[in-house]
């Protein structure tokens, strides 16, 4: 995993895409990793007949979970989320492919010197925006910086 | 958000109230995180690898999107008959306000320090603000914002997470 720093980053620039085949198994996974017991998330015939959905559906915490990877996959691992804004707008099935995109809406250095970067990311199938979230995430300024180092009013995310 | 000025006076005595205290009930530990790393075939060597993890984030960690998970009771557990209510102050309020429905239109959460394995994470519900009447396409009624602060066992700020709720009554 390569390291990003902030002075590699510009208003604009668009995050790699990351694509993935969602089956039966993503959704039970991630619902069962993220304690969500709801039978929604793992029993078709409960979601077809109480929830009116045409299958089970990824529950949110998990897909918060994929929104960390997406991002983290692109900053490195001394990227450190501050904060996520999430709106759900639409369910992800199985049999869906589900597509995160990402661009940076700013970047810079805060008054205590931490690298921030907002990014608008969007999870979407085929034309449907199923979540949307902005991301504040902190990146090392330089090579011996380090966002985790930071504690107490150091960290004001 | 604009400030209601004709709430009822137990409604008003809600704002700021830090309520429902509780703890998550077992310790944070790294074979959720190593489920929810697998689930989404995270990779993040902080999570996998503990020379990195005790090089960049001190030890190991829970990846901070879990903040939540360490709160959602175990499935069954031996002498329960209540079921656990997540979020008790977003029905508290609709039941005081007389409204009916409700939807979360959003939910922001901010990260303190990280959540590490063997933490004993607790939670407290803060409701912050009530609007005045709205109507919206759903109906009309009132969006409020509650904050739910996670502490660990030494009193350190991990997480916030910020609900907004829409409380509403269907257009007759």
């Amino acid at each position: 995993m390569t390291q990003l720093t902030l002075d590699q980053v510009a208003v604009g620039d668009a995050l790699p895409e990351l694509s993935y085949d969602v089956t039966a198994t993503t959704v039970i996974l991630g619902a069962l990793a993220s304690r969500d017991w709801r039978p929604m998330h793992h029993d078709r015939d409960f979601a077809q007949v109480r929830n009116g959905t045409r299958d089970i559906f990824m529950n949110t915490p998990n897909q918060a979970a994929w929104f960390e990877r997406f991002v983290t996959d692109w900053t490195g691992p001394r990227g450190r989320l501050g904060r996520m804004k999430f709106r759900m707008r639409d369910s992800v099935f199985p049999g869906d492919t589900m597509v995160f995109a990402g661009t940076v809406k700013a970047a810079g250095a805060g008054d205590d010197g931490c690298g921030w970067i907002d990014i608008d990311v969007t999870l979407t199938v085929d034309d449907r925006v199923c979540t949307t979230c902005e991301v504040r995430v902190a990146v090392p300024t330089s090579d011996d910086d380090n966002p985790w180092a930071r504690h107490g009013d150091d960290w004001r995310p | 958000m604009t400030e209601a000025t004709d709430l009822p006076r137990e409604v008003e005595a809600m704002i700021g109230a830090v309520k429902y205290e509780e703890s998550g009930g077992f310790p944070v530990e790294r074979g959720y995180v190593w489920n929810t790393c697998a689930a989404t075939e995270n990779a993040n060597p902080i999570f996998w690898d503990d020379a990195v993890a005790a090089e960049i984030t001190d030890g190991p960690i829970a990846p901070p999107t879990m903040l939540s998970v360490w709160f959602r009771p175990h499935h069954w557990a031996p002498g329960r008959t209540e079921e656990h209510l997540p979020l008790r102050v977003h029905f508290d309020l609709k039941e005081a306000l007389g409204l009916p429905e409700a939807v979360m239109t959003d939910n922001t959460i901010t990260f303190g320090e990280p959540v590490r394995p063997s933490d004993e994470i607790t939670s407290r519900q803060i409701l912050r603000s009530i609007s005045p009447e709205k109507t919206t396409k759903l109906g009309t009624g009132r969006f409020w914002v509650i904050d739910v602060e996670y502490h660990n066992q030494d009193g350190v700020l991990v997480g916030v997470e910020s609900y907004t709720g829409f409380g509403y009554r269907r257009p007759a």
